[in-house]
């Protein structure tokens, strides 16, 4: 008893630029914050890094407007506002570790994001239509992989505080993991469009649950070796995670089968209970996370015991940016960039920074709902889920809920790889959103070409 | 600077970082795309049968009672009134019975399947039933291969049919017709 009517979206521009403005009023307070409570005075950098941020973002939404003007309007707020954030948090440890503007790290991370937002603009402007990624689907799988297993290169791959996830690139270390996030969207996507009919339709019930037949098993089993290999060679938890639960996500996603994500688990938990019965750096990490204080893992490492007492002194307000001392964790401007914040902006900051990411998240899969083909579909919420494990994995990393890995919170964290993939990441997000959004022609509408004469072109 | 700056600031940011999430939230609202579903109350035929002039004792309540269920299309009537083409369409009897909706050049498609203009939820309409569009003498009626046939009166209808304003047409159990 319903009638079912199109509605289309409106183009939305002008919501972002208001709410980019808005971001950047927020970032510029908080960097004005920042400077009068650290060093009493507005800080004199604010012209050059306000003037650098705003031109950045200016860039961005131009770009939109010329180039995907039906796209969402909340992603690209959300992910300057969270930039911004971070910059400002970084600047704040260079002031407490007594670096000034040019030999610190907020005028690099400034820089990288330059870059970051500039590719994702290239990419924008580059790709105009999504589905063109399909074409490359192996291929994407070959680098994906490739990418995943580069740090166990000898030479290349460097290993650093325990995990072997970072490449040398001259001056330069990278971290191929985060590349390889996209570019594995990408592969599985496409080969999800290709094989999700054998996967989900075959297959018997037993006890409520439909299980796929045992020669379907491949692609999940060869997934999750993979992943165990990353856990055990790379020793890096995270990227494991990370992984090969965005492939269960996006199997259940193209399947609509509970089952997918039944044994994806299943193997997941067999193989850290395994890992964690024969690798002793394995052990180490969960001595960390269940008894984080107790003297054993305290002389191994206290870092995680310091992130959790840094927001514990912040409590519901926090202390207010400049007053806390997050520069006592170690990683206070990366991997523990949550508990940095925990303490200076408080439980009531770090929940309003929680739910961006969950709006963004929301954005991503929102476009996979409204997207019009099946490899849109798939590659959105793979990358809007890819944002919500990995922020799972760190949260929960520093909150003691999983083992604490080494991965970074997308935008907020200080590193290069981590901002070039996550504006990638965004502007894939933005391509598929305007294409989902993009009002469809009207079939019936008088098409202009079709009522004139067909002309004579040429006789012989 | 005085620590009260610093305060009101820091308490400030917490403020503004919430307000940027609440206002997100409120475009959201505002942005809905992709199609609507609205759902219809049942069929007391409303608006359809002539109410005696004599219960319109208090004035507030009937108009309100009266008033047809699709808005705009009803409006439209009033304003074309003098314009003598069918305008839109209404639902006589059926479950969606005193539904009506406006008419589009273009056509409109009527059946169970959830694209259609018209959803039925009728066990004896197909899921792509009919069309109404419009032709070169005006609004016709076609048939799309339906298992249980649209009628036009007693005649099942194979070819386009022209339809004029209160011509009843009958798929499965509904029966529409079109109206000024």
């Amino acid at each position: 008893m319903t009638t079912v009517s199109a509605l289309s979206s409106r183009k939305g521009r002008n919501v972002e630029l208001g709410l980019l403005v808005f971001a950047v009023a927020i970032v510029a307070l908080a960097y004005i914050n920042v400077g009068i409570a650290v060093e009493g005075a507005i800080p004199p950098s604010l012209v050059a890094v306000g003037t650098g941020f705003v031109v950045i973002t200016a860039a961005f939404h131009i770009t939109m407007r010329l180039r995907a003007p039906y796209a969402d309007p909340l992603i690209l707020p959300i992910a300057t506002l969270l930039n911004g954030l971070g910059l400002v948090m970084i600047n704040r440890l260079d002031l407490a570790n007594g670096r000034d503007l040019a030999e610190g790290m907020a005028l690099r991370q400034l820089m990288w994001s330059a870059l970051a937002a500039g590719l994702a603009i290239a990419a924008l402007i580059i790709l105009r239509d999504h589905r063109i990624l399909r074409r490359y689907t192996y291929l994407a799988g070959a680098i994906g992989f490739g990418l995943l297993l580069l740090p166990l290169v000898p030479g290349l791959g460097v290993e650093n505080y325990g995990s072997r996830i970072w490449i040398n690139l001259g001056p330069f270390s990278f971290q191929p993991g985060e590349i390889a996030k996209i570019v594995l969207a990408v592969f599985f996507a496409g080969y999800l469009v290709q094989t999700r009919d054998a996967l989900s339709v075959a297959g018997r019930r037993i006890l409520g649950l439909t299980l796929p037949r045992a020669r379907d098993l491949g692609p999940i089993l060869v997934a999750w070796m993979l992943s165990v290999g990353v856990l055990v060679l790379e020793k890096d938890l995270g990227s494991s995670l990370l992984f090969f639960g965005l492939f269960v996500a996006m199997l259940y996603v193209a399947t609509e089968r509970t089952s997918w994500v039944a044994i994806g688990l299943l193997l997941f938990c067999v193989g850290c209970w395994v890992a964690n019965l024969l690798f002793s750096h394995v052990q180490r990490r969960v001595l960390l996370w269940l008894d984080t204080f107790s003297r054993e893992a305290l002389d191994t490492s206290d870092q995680l015991a310091r992130g959790l007492m840094g927001m514990a002194s912040g409590g519901m307000v926090g202390t207010g940016l400049g007053r806390g001392r997050p520069d006592l964790t170690y990683f206070a401007e990366s991997d523990f960039i949550i508990p940095s914040f925990g303490e200076e902006i408080g439980l009531i900051g770090l929940f309003a920074l929680l739910i961006l990411y969950v709006l963004l998240v929301e954005r991503g899969l929102r476009t996979a709902i409204g997207a019009r083909d099946g490899f849109g579909k798939l590659l959105a919420s793979g990358l809007a889920f890819s944002v919500a494990l990995q922020c799972f994995v760190v949260v929960g990393g520093v909150t003691r809920v999983i083992p604490l890995t080494g991965l970074t919170m997308p935008f907020l964290s200080q590193g290069g790889s981590s901002l070039l993939a996550n504006w990638t990441l965004v502007a894939l997000l933005l391509r598929i959103s305007d294409h989902a959004r993009r009002p469809v022609p009207d079939p019936e509408a008088p098409n202009p070409v079709a009522n004139e004469p067909t002309q004579v072109v040429k006789l012989r | 600077m005085s620590e009260i700056t610093i305060t009101v600031m820091r308490l400030g940011l917490l403020v503004a970082l919430w307000a940027f999430v609440v206002a997100v939230v409120g475009v959201l609202r505002g942005d809905l795309y992709g199609t609507q579903v609205t759902p219809r109350k049942t069929p007391t035929a409303r608006g359809n049968t002539p109410r005696p002039v004599a219960r319109s004792a208090s004035p507030a309540a009937v108009p309100a009672e009266q008033r047809p269920v699709g808005r705009p299309a009803g409006r439209r009537v009033a304003a074309r009134a003098a314009n003598r083409d069918p305008n839109h369409l209404r639902v006589m009897s059926g479950p969606l019975s005193g539904t009506s909706l406006p008419l589009r050049e273009a056509g409109i498609l009527i059946g169970r399947s959830p694209e259609s203009a018209l959803v039925l939820e009728d066990d004896f309409a197909s899921g792509r039933h009919a069309r109404i569009f419009k032709g070169p003498e005006g609004w016709m009626v076609e048939d799309l291969g339906s298992t249980n046939g649209t009628f036009i009166g007693p005649q099942r209808l194979t070819t386009p049919t022209p339809v004029t304003a209160g011509t009843e047409i009958r798929f499965g159990t509904t029966v529409v017709e079109l109206r000024r």
